[in-house]
Parts: structure tokens; C-alpha cells; sequence
């Protein structure tokens, strides 16, 4: 629906965006002042991007942060379509309930919750079975598909379900086997829902504080593990310096995302526009 | 069994794709259960297992071992099976004045924090609906944005405009509204600044898939039988928008109640929350049987507001 903006609403939209906007681009703006003190303008510079880059701690935790988010988002997806697909297509089976209670609850528990449950699950095992020996990367990685598959597989259902089954019963009819109809028809035309899943996979696992703190061992600092041992005791011009290229980073990849979503969307539209006029 | 043994041995390629064969027609015929089973098993291994050994470590005793906790389960020599269930963590953090204070506090804090972000975000949202189809794109797309950037960063950039010498003190002394420079970084008024900062695109991306799908012929019809635009909005709009109002309050709700970042660098040690607190128990007391205990009572606290929005949820994927 839409109809007239009001001014009010107008007036509301300008308030609220310039609430989003205005701290980051003072925290962009700051990460070029030359004074050690954040808040006091020494003249611009590109100091503390030079400081950041020697910095060999800042080089391991964003080697460890881009390591754990790329195998979390592989397994999230890979898991979290199989739930997804479980839970659209396969109508009834046993324990589905608990199913799908498991995958909506990760989504909003408390990340102080899901830390410390964590911990203790690697702790116990590591007493019962000996295994994980020490907490570190796989301890992290873990965490992070636990959650992860459940936003994928949040996707994985709307996509599904848009998908609608038209093309699967079709090729049911012209004698095709389940197995082949889901590895030939619907996982491809999942595909742009599996790519979305995965970027945010991606972003959640290098987003995430909470969980990681809780569960990593010594001497293992993801970026964000690092960034909060450091703004804790209060503002510090390199932290500004890597939050200009995170955000940065950030903003160019999903420009790139939405152009291309934007360019896959009217080409849709327009192969249904030509398909309609053919129709009729 | 022995069949693919023996034809592994002699001929060693044809045995292999047989074996090969012989998977493949099992993982054909059983795909299905496969499917299920992966997801299922480790949400139930790595997400629901933990919440038991919380519950059971919240009825332990602390005791200094590794891991610093009683067992509920002992065996005697005689072979007689002791269960020691422990509730004074319970009853400690239920009687503990710093205990209930923070349980408050944060209940305090996220419900008017919610309130907020739905004054703030339902116009948003309400505005962004009535856009036309570019403007729609390129203002849900400002809206979604930051929730892709860095969640410490934001709060940090909140610390820069806060904090004593901070932007916000500079342009006031610079204006010369104030002399001395106000204090916001470390109270509670700048942890209310950080979760409404935050959460504020929870609220308005569910308000306005809510709102996206309202008729406007509704509307139409409320102003030629005479209805004004504000009775209309009240007697026509609002109502309609519930289900949204309540996702996106919900979503805010629940993750701030819990919250352990923005208090610990906005709030500083003056403003009490559990998320907090349960993280300090943990990491600074080691106290494990006492901060299982807190975990389980914040679950309690937050278990209904996570029924209801699963309630919602279910219901509108049911109407899709």
C-alpha cells in the first residue's frame, strides 16, 4: 500500500536516519584526526591507519574472525537448508514440533544464555569423552553454526515456500524419482536462498561477541574479542581507524548485494512481462 | 558384510564402486531421514543438551575442582544411588538484594527502551510504506544497512559522542549552552541510547512488513464516509498493525532484557542488568552453580514473551 507521505511521517523518517547515520560518520570523521585523545581535533591524517597496520594482534584476530565466519556459514548453510526443506517439504515426522521449536529459539535467546550453555556442553564433554582437548577455533565455530543454521533456515522456508511446488509435481508426473526432483529442481532454484543465507552466516559470525567470549580458550582472539579488551577502556583512535574500513567494507559489499538483487529482480519482472504477452 | 570385504580384497576398484553403489542406493532410499537427521541431531547436541547440564549445574554447590561444581549423582560403595539436588542458588539469587534489583532494572530498562524504538520506529516504518517504489528501495535499504555493520562499532561510536570529552559536550560548550561538560557515558541514560540505537531496525522492518500488506481502499473508504486522517489512522490503521506492533516489540524486548554489551560500555559498572551480571559471575567469581541459576531465571522471565512470538510467527506463516 501507499499513498501520501505525510509531513509529520517525513519529518519522523529524516529524525530517525539521521540517528543512524550521524555516530558512524563521526566515527568515520574521527578515525582521520591526528591527536591520541579521540574527541580533540589534531588536524587530519592517516596516523592511526598505519599504527593499525602494524599491528600484528589486529592481522591474527581478523585472519582467525574471516577463518571461523567462512567454515561456520559453509556448515550453517549446508545444515540449515536441509532443515529448511525438512520443515517446508516433508509435511508430517516424528518429533517435528521439537524441530521446529529448535530452530526458531536460537534466534531470540539471549546470547548470554547460549554462551554459558555452550561452554558448559564443552566442558562436560570434554570430561566424558575427552574431547574438545582445548577451546579455540573449533569451540567457536561450533557455537556460531548453532545459531546460524537458524537464520538460514528462516530463509531457506520463506524461499521455499515462495517457491511455491508447481515445478516439483510436474516433474513428479513425468515419472522423475524424489531424490532426482530435489538434486535437479529445487536445490538449484534454492540456490539464490542458499547464497543469501550464507553472506549473513557470514556477517553473524564475525558480528559476534557474546558467544565467543564465552566459549573461546587462551590465546584465542577473534577481531571482536579484540575490539572489546580495548574500547573497555575507553576510546582509542586506531579502533576508529578499523571501524572505518569494517564499515566501509561493509557498505560496498552491500551496495554490490542489492544492485545485483535489484538487476535479478527486473529481469524477473521483465521475463514475466514476455511470458504474459506470449500467453496471450 | 563379509560379501564386501571379500570383494574388496581381490579386485579393490570393483569392490570400492560397488561399495560406492550400495551407499548411494541406501543414501536414495533414505535420503529423506538424512535430511532430518543432521539439523536434528546437532540442534539437539549442541543446542537443547546444554540447556539441561545448565539446569543441572544451577543445582549443584560451588566446590573448588575442575570444574568447580558438586555432583548431583554420586554412587556410594554400597552401590546406593545419592542424588543431592542444591536450591540455594535459587533462593539466594531470589532473596539477594543485588539479585532482584537487576532483575528489575533490566525489565525496567528494556520495556521502556521498547516503548521507545515503536514511537520512534512506527512513524518510521508508517513513512517508509507510503514512499514511492525507488524511495521504498533506497530507505529500506538505510534502514537494513547499519544491522549488516558491526554491532560493537555502533555502540562504540555511541561512547565518542558521549563521553565527557565527546562530541556532543564539545558543541554544547561550543554553543555555549553548558560550561562544564554533562555526564552520559557510564549512566543509564546512555544505555537507553545504545539498545534503542541498536534494536530500532527490529521494530521497523516487522511494522513494515505488517503495514506493506494493509489495503489502502480501507483507508479510501474511512475518508469519503467523512473520517478524519488521525480517526481513520486510530480506528482503521492501528488496529490492523498489532500483529507487527507486537513482533517487532517482541524482538527488541527479548534480546535487551538480556543484554551484556551496551550496559558494559555505555552503562560502565553504574547500571545493573543480568546479562551483565551473569557474565561477570562466570568470568570474574567463577561462580558456575550461581550463574546457571541466573541463566535458568532469566529464561523463565523470557520463556513467555518467546512463546507468544513463536505464536506469531507460526501464525503468519500459516496466512502466507
Amino acid at each position: 500500500m501507499y499513498g501520501k507521505r505525510s509531513r509529520f511521517l517525513s519529518v519522523m523518517l529524516a529524525i530517525g536516519l539521521a540517528f543512524f547515520y550521524i555516530p558512524m560518520i563521526l566515527l568515520v570523521i574521527y578515525s582521520f584526526n591526528y591527536s591520541k585523545l579521540v574527541p580533540v581535533w589534531g588536524g587530519w591524517s592517516l596516523r592511526w591507519y598505519g599504527v593499525l597496520f602494524e599491528s600484528e594482534e589486529v592481522w591474527n584476530a581478523v585472519a582467525l574472525s574471516l577463518q571461523i565466519a567462512f567454515v561456520n556459514a559453509t556448515f550453517a548453510t549446508l545444515l540449515g537448508t536441509l532443515a529448511g526443506l525438512a520443515m517446508v517439504r516433508f509435511g508430517r515426522f516424528r518429533g517435528r514440533t521439537l524441530f521446529g521449536g529448535m530452530l526458531v529459539a536460537p534466534l531470540v535467546m539471549p546470547e548470554v544464555i547460549t554462551g554459558l550453555s555452550l561452554l558448559v556442553l564443552f566442558i562436560t564433554l570434554k570430561q566424558w569423552i575427552g574431547w574438545p582437548a582445548e577451546r579455540g577455533f573449533t569451540t567457536i565455530t561450533i557455537a556460531h553454526i548453532t545459531f546460524s543454521l537458524a537464520y538460514v533456515a528462516v530463509i531457506v522456508q520463506a524461499r521455499l515456500t515462495g517457491m511455491g511446488q508447481t515445478l516439483e509435481e510436474a516433474a513428479l508426473d513425468l515419472g522423475a524419482k524424489p531424490f532426482k526432483v530435489l538434486t535437479a529442481i529445487t536445490i538449484p532454484r534454492l540456490a539464490p536462498g542458499m547464497i543469501s543465507g550464507w553472506l549473513l552466516a557470514f556477517t553473524l559470525s564475525l558480528d559476534d561477541l557474546v558467544i565467543a567470549s564465552f566459549v573461546t580458550g587462551p590465546g584465542a582472539n577473534t577481531l571482536p574479542i579484540l575490539i572489546f579488551s580495548r574500547i573497555r577502556l575507553g576510546l582509542r583512535p586506531d579502533i576508529n581507524a578499523l571501524a572505518t574500513i569494517i564499515i566501509l567494507f561493509v557498505a560496498v559489499c552491500v551496495a554490490i548485494a542489492a544492485l545485483l538483487m535489484f538487476y535479478q529482480q527486473r529481469r524477473q519482472e521483465l521475463d514475466q512481462q514476455i511470458a504474459d504477452r506470449g500467453g496471450a | 558384510m563379509s560379501d564386501i570385504t571379500r570383494n574388496t580384497t581381490s579386485e579393490p576398484v570393483a569392490g570400492q564402486s560397488n561399495l560406492v553403489r550400495q551407499l548411494a542406493r541406501r543414501v536414495q532410499a533414505q535420503w529423506r531421514s538424512i535430511i532430518v537427521f543432521l539439523p536434528y541431531a546437532w540442534l539437539l547436541v549442541f543446542f537443547l543438551l546444554p540447556f539441561f547440564i545448565v539446569a543441572k549445574i544451577s543445582l549443584a554447590e560451588i566446590v573448588i575442582a575442575s570444574p568447580p561444581f558438586s555432583n548431583m549423582i554420586e554412587w556410594t560403595d554400597e552401590g546406593v544411588m545419592n542424588i543431592r539436588l542444591v536450591f540455594d542458588n535459587f533462593v539466594y539469587i531470589l532473596t539477594d538484594n543485588l539479585y532482584y534489583r537487576t532483575y528489575f532494572n533490566s525489565l525496567k530498562i528494556s520495556i521502556i527502551s521498547t516503548i521507545v524504538c515503536l514511537l520512534i520506529g512506527y512513524p518510521m516504518a508508517y513513512g517508509i510504506v507510503r514512499s514511492g517504489p525507488v524511495a521504498k528501495r533506497l530507505l529500506l535499504f538505510a534502514v537494513i544497512l547499519p544491522f549488516w555493520t558491526s554491532f560493537l562499532l555502533r555502540v562504540y561510536a555511541w561512547m565518542g559522542l558521549l563521553a565527557d570529552q565527546g562530541t556532543i559536550n564539545n558543541l554544547l560548550i561550543w554553543l555555549g549552552l553548558i560550561d562544564e561538560p554533562l555526564r552520559m557515558l557510564y549512566t543509564e541514560f546512555a544505555v537507553y541510547i545504545g539498545i534503542v540505537y541498536t534494536y530500532l531496525p527490529f521494530m521497523i522492518l516487522p511494522l513494515y512488513a505488517n503495514m506493506e500488506r494493509l489495503d489502502n481502499t480501507l483507508n479510501e473508504a474511512a475518508a469519503d464516509l467523512g473520517s478524519r486522517p488521525v480517526n481513520t489512522f486510530f480506528k482503521v490503521t492501528l488496529p490492523l498493525t498489532v500483529p507487527g506492533i507486537i513482533a517487532g516489540s517482541l524482538l527488541v524486548f527479548i534480546p535487551a532484557t538480556g543484554e551484556y554489551v551496551i550496559p558494559d560500555l555505555l552503562g560502565g559498572g553504574n547500571v545493573l542488568m543480568i546479562g551483565r551480571l551473569l557474565f561477570n559471575e562466570f568470568s570474574a567469581n567463577t561462580d558456575w552453580p550461581v550463574a546457571s541459576a541466573v541463566a535458568i531465571v532469566l529464561l523463565v522471565l523470557l520463556v513467555l514473551p518467546m512463546t507468544i512470538y513463536q505464536y506469531f510467527q507460526g501464525k503468519a506463516a500459516e496466512e502466507q
